[in-house]
């Protein structure tokens, strides 16, 4: 068994600022375990444009992002060991991996921080009926047979769910020469950012059919057409309004799950509305020393959020390690509520006197125009902004000072709510 | 006359309103929150531009090169751009920033290398 | 031209066709077994209830009741032999109205009458006791200990594996189109060859009357029945202890609740009379059916965790029951016919008797050199650690994990396709190894499973199936793509 300071499980845009923030605070003895053959996660596949304008203020690409932290993780010289798989992690921090070069390795942990981002919902997920025939990829992995292995997963594509990999996805599939024939929505909106509808399926004409689904796959071998239906306000199939299109592949982009069975094993208590850990503002979770960010917490739109969420996690990771007394007698959480229009908020709960401002993440439950969000305690209002449109596709997002939380009663839980427009 | 764009310049997507003249000239629009989304509604409505992110074959290599336009190409151009990428092929190794053509489908845009293949 | 001459075909790579393969080469006779998909495992063997069952359910003095009683008495020795994963875990019948209660008394009759051993009728308070998540309305419940759970694509690879290994010939792609007898021989014809052969077994399943009317006069007629299924998620593997049967119905045991022996749960079947013997669509209808009527069952089963639904053909013959052994009008011509539930169970006594049947009409003698015993796949998921080790000093393929939610590594994989009958699909590569079973459903395994079976076939990626037919995953690289046209 190897002792290590800081164990960072997973090598994407998480794992890699965590690292990077985690050195910056002033660990040294940290390792990163990264599952496939390079660093990079799920960025070495999103060869678009669009990420890094918060963090580097240019537009870069999947791999462009991700290359800048690995840069900087090389120039640490934070030391990170590829192929290698975690099998488990116990509540005490240990931690069992296999690699390809190591075989089966066990590690102590001073710290655990998880990073291991998220999966696509499968066809299975959602019952969609029809027939078991090939054709069928979640967006995710098209993008992956196309963009790093060169491969035509179909020429004539259906796209269910309009998520942001889905968007990407229709545009790309244009792009190699496939048919793209539509985008079916099921709900009356958008999941995925404004930007990706008008650049993606609006430049080359694609339709988005909102408050559709799929009813149907046709095809005993390979898909051979979907049958898509309106659906009506409880989001059931409209009988009557159903349209057949002949193709030979259906994408789906129908939600993102964070990948927690590892956090599960090591009794890491879960929100059922993040299907992410619970955490604080310091985003420890309920296992002490096991902390948690990007995706695997809850699922962002933007890496750059996740960059700056996981340096976070790994600067707290550093101090976790360093100061020498968890003592548990701290002086408690103030729960964080939910309030009206507020889903999925992170962090859960904040501590009595935060040693930072803490930053609220959360998505809106449905669309809401010209409402107002506010963050309150008893009748102290902490935080308040106008917006013109939110929606459940673009995460919230916005910052408390610590005076403020520090000087209420921390029996007092904060609120967070949308006001709608009278 | 009036025309609603989303602007694409950030993930914020704001609704920008263009008022045009009835020649389809620009003469104002409002909406924007930054300088990019003031830009990007006059381009939009006049001489619309993208970056185009595509792939490109490498000798011996199974794995594609990522690649995009170092800068916005007209949008009327996309598909010629695609397709000239599409008959290259490159020799490994490539690194980031790497310019793979330095005028793509006679736009005089360069192309540059996304990622490394080494 | 006749280029392959054997003592007995059978027709048919399921379960039974299988399990008969292997218990004929006990004896010294020369077989091969005909499949018309591209593997074996691929019809109602691979889409089933996975349930070792009691025998409590047929009536008494039909062969379903006698072999599946005796299947089940065989079982547990077979699947040691065959290192196949099973659970002797009991079954439940539960009455939740009143008037379903004489049931459950007339179901422990008709066991007592088929010779179901340690049958009992368990009340409310200790159904309650053994399974907390049960709908409390639970008033009675046939208590079937001899109940059990079984991996039913293991069984069958594994028959086809253990017989392969004692010497039997298998033929995948191999649909028969025609049977004749000449000069005191039967002649099997598919596509592409010509078989001869002294006997033949009809293991054809959803086909079986079609194999079976080739050569009688007096018809069988196979009614494809479908049945819908949901498939939860592993976390949930505590939820029941015994397979939760309800009291059933004319047309099957009705919706069950089913653990796995890979901790999934089975939720279903549906029960429908179709046309089409290929349609395993799964219909929304269907799907809400299963739904609800699991609900009865488990009122608080957990939506969220459904990670797969699919359907599943049984094979109803019209004349309800088994149709096994020598057909009438036709010499040294044997059936397994309209085999459906409970035909898993029967397995190892349908395929013991028929070899036993074939091998006395052809007066052969034993096969000194069988070797009964087959060891699986090694499951890296389910060793120690270092028993792990060990396997990756020898073959470091072990320490590639390939499918993350099943923990499956490439040395699995690439032995599933080495070995006697092995994969030749991804599908193939699922049922020998779980890869892509799991709650991502393939998203993440499916390239590198494409390559693997690119690389260990020998050819291209874009010829790589999910089972057979055109069922491609990939239509080639994209720079070969035909140009887009867009104006």
């Amino acid at each position: 068994m190897t002792n290590i300071d800081i164990l960072i499980i997973g090598g994407g845009p998480a794992g890699l600022a965590a690292a990077v923030g985690a050195y910056e605070a002033g660990a040294r003895d940290i390792l990163i375990l990264e599952r496939e053959e390079a660093l990079g996660g799920i960025l070495k596949q999103c060869i678009h444009n669009g990420f890094g304008l918060h963090t580097f203020k240019e537009e870069l690409t999947g791999p462009e992002y991700a290359q800048r932290y690995i840069d900087k993780v090389l120039s640490y010289e934070i030391p990170y060991q590829l192929n290698s798989m975690v099998l488990d992690i116990s509540a005490d921090k240990v931690v069992t991996c296999v690699s390809h070069e190591n075989g089966v390795q066990q590690f102590k942990a001073g710290a655990i921080i998880l990073c291991m981002g998220c999966r696509e919902r499968p066809r299975g997920a959602l019952g969609i009926p029809g027939e078991r025939c090939a054709g069928i990829f979640t967006a995710g992995t098209a993008q992956k047979l196309v963009n790093l292995e060169g491969y035509m997963p179909g020429k004539k594509v259906v796209i269910l769910g309009s998520g942001d990999i889905g968007l990407i996805m229709a545009r790309r599939m244009t792009f190699v020469g496939a048919e793209v024939l539509c985008c079916v929505e099921l709900m009356p909106y958008s999941s995925g950012l404004k930007r990706n509808i008008v650049q993606c399926l609006d430049d080359y004409n694609i339709p988005l059919y909102l408050s559709h689904t799929v009813v149907d796959i046709s095809g005993k071998e390979r898909v051979t057409g979907v049958t898509i239906a309106e659906v009506d306000s409880s989001l059931k199939p409209v009988p009557g309004t159903e349209q057949y299109f002949e193709c030979d592949t259906l994408l789906l982009s129908v939600g993102l799950l964070p990948e927690n069975e590892l956090s599960e094993m090591a009794g890491v208590s879960l929100s059922p509305n993040t299907s992410g850990a619970v955490v604080d503002e310091s985003l420890q979770t309920s296992v002490p020393g096991i902390f948690a960010a990007g995706n695997v917490l809850h699922v962002h739109d933007l890496v750059d959020f996740v960059s700056q969420e996981a340096e976070l996690a790994g600067k707290n990771a550093a101090l976790y390690v360093s100061s020498s007394e968890h003592t548990g007698n701290e002086p408690g959480f103030r729960q964080v509520v939910m309030g009206n229009g507020v889903n999925a908020i992170v962090p859960q709960k904040i501590s009595a006197t935060p040693s930072q401002d803490v930053r609220m993440m959360f998505r809106p439950r449905a669309v809401y125009k010209k409402a107002q969000i506010v963050a309150s305690i008893g009748d102290t209002v902490l935080y308040t902004k106008k917006a013109k449109i939110l929606a459940p596709g673009e995460m919230v997002n916005f910052t408390l000072s610590k005076v403020s939380l520090s000087s209420a009663d921390v029996n007092e839980p904060l609120n967070v709510m949308i006001k709608e427009a009278a | 006359m009036n025309k609603t764009l989303t602007c694409i310049g950030c993930p914020m997507g704001c609704l920008i309103e263009v008022e045009l003249d009835e020649a389809g000239n620009f003469l104002s629009s409002k909406g924007w929150s930054c300088n990019i989304g003031k830009r990007y509604a006059q381009e939009e409505v006049t001489a619309p531009v993208r970056t185009v992110t595509a792939l490109v074959n490498v000798t011996d290599r199974t794995e594609p090169l990522s690649v995009k336009t170092a800068a916005p190409v007209p949008k009327s151009s996309i598909f010629d751009c695609l397709s000239d990428l599409r008959k290259l092929k490159v020799q490994a190794p490539v690194h980031i920033g790497d310019v793979v053509t330095d005028n793509v489908a006679g736009t005089g845009i360069a192309v540059v290398a996304t990622k490394n293949i080494l | 031209m006749i280029n392959n001459s054997y003592d007995v075909i059978i027709i048919g790579g399921g379960v039974v066709g299988c399990a008969t393969a292997r218990e004929l080469t006990k004896y010294d006779l020369k077989i091969a077994l005909l499949e018309k998909s591209t593997d074996i495992c691929a019809g109602q063997s691979k889409a089933n209830t996975a349930i070792i069952h009691g025998g409590y359910d047929a009536k008494p003095g039909t062969k379903k009741a006698y072999y599946n009683v005796l299947g089940n008495k065989m079982f547990g020795k077979v699947c040691e032999e065959l290192d196949v994963p099973h659970e002797w875990n009991g079954s439940l019948v539960v009455s939740f109205e009143s008037d379903q209660d004489d049931k459950i008394f007339e179901l422990y009759q008709r066991g007592q009458k088929n010779g179901v051993p340690n049958l009992g009728i368990i009340k409310h308070d200790e159904i309650m006791r053994r399974e907390p998540n049960i709908n409390p309305e639970a008033r009675l419940a046939l208590d079937v200990q001899n109940g059990g759970i079984c991996c039913p694509y293991e069984l069958t690879i594994a028959y086809a594996e253990n017989a392969a290994k004692n010497g039997a010939d298998f033929f995948r792609s191999s649909q028969v189109t025609s049977i004749r007898r000449e000069n005191e021989a039967w002649i099997v014809e598919t596509p592409s060859q010509i078989f001869s052969c002294k006997a033949v077994v009809n293991c054809a399943g959803m086909y079986s009357d079609e194999i079976h009317n080739m050569v009688s006069k007096d018809k069988l007629s196979i009614q494809p029945r479908r049945g819908e299924y949901y498939l939860i998620d592993k976390k949930y593997a505590s939820a029941f202890h015994s397979a939760i049967f309800q009291v059933p119905g004319k047309m099957g045991k009705g919706i069950l609740i089913a653990r796995t022996v890979d901790g999934t749960t089975l939720v279903g079947p549906t029960a429908e009379d179709i046309q089409d013997k290929t349609d395993t669509r799964t219909t929304a209808e269907g799907l809400s059916k299963a739904l609800a009527g699991a609900k009865i069952t488990w009122p608080s089963l957990p939506t969220r965790a459904f990670i797969t639904t699919f359907s599943g053909l049984r094979s109803h013959c019209d004349r309800d029951d088994f149709v096994i052994g020598k057909v009438s009008d036709a010499p040294l011509f044997f059936d397994a016919a309209g085999v459906e539930s409970p035909g898993l169970t029967s397995s190892p006594a349908i395929g013991f008797e028929l070899a036993e049947m074939v091998a006395q009409a052809l007066n052969s003698g034993k096969n000194d050199k069988f070797d009964p015993i087959r060891k699986g796949i090694p499951k890296f998921r389910e060793l120690s650690n270092e028993t792990r080790a060990k396997l990756i000093a020898d073959n470091s393929d072990f320490a590639k994990v390939v499918c993350r939610c099943e923990t499956v590594t490439e040395a699995e994989i690439r032995e599933a396709i080495r070995r006697p009958v092995g994969a030749v699909t991804v599908d193939g590569i699922k049922i020998r190894t779980r890869a892509g079973m799991g709650r991502c459903q393939a998203g993440f395994c499916t390239p590198r499973v494409l390559e693997i079976l690119s690389e260990e076939l020998n050819i291209p990626l874009e010829m790589v199936r999910k089972f057979g037919g055109d069922s491609k995953y990939v239509y080639g690289k994209i720079f070969e793509a035909s140009e887009a046209s867009h104006d």
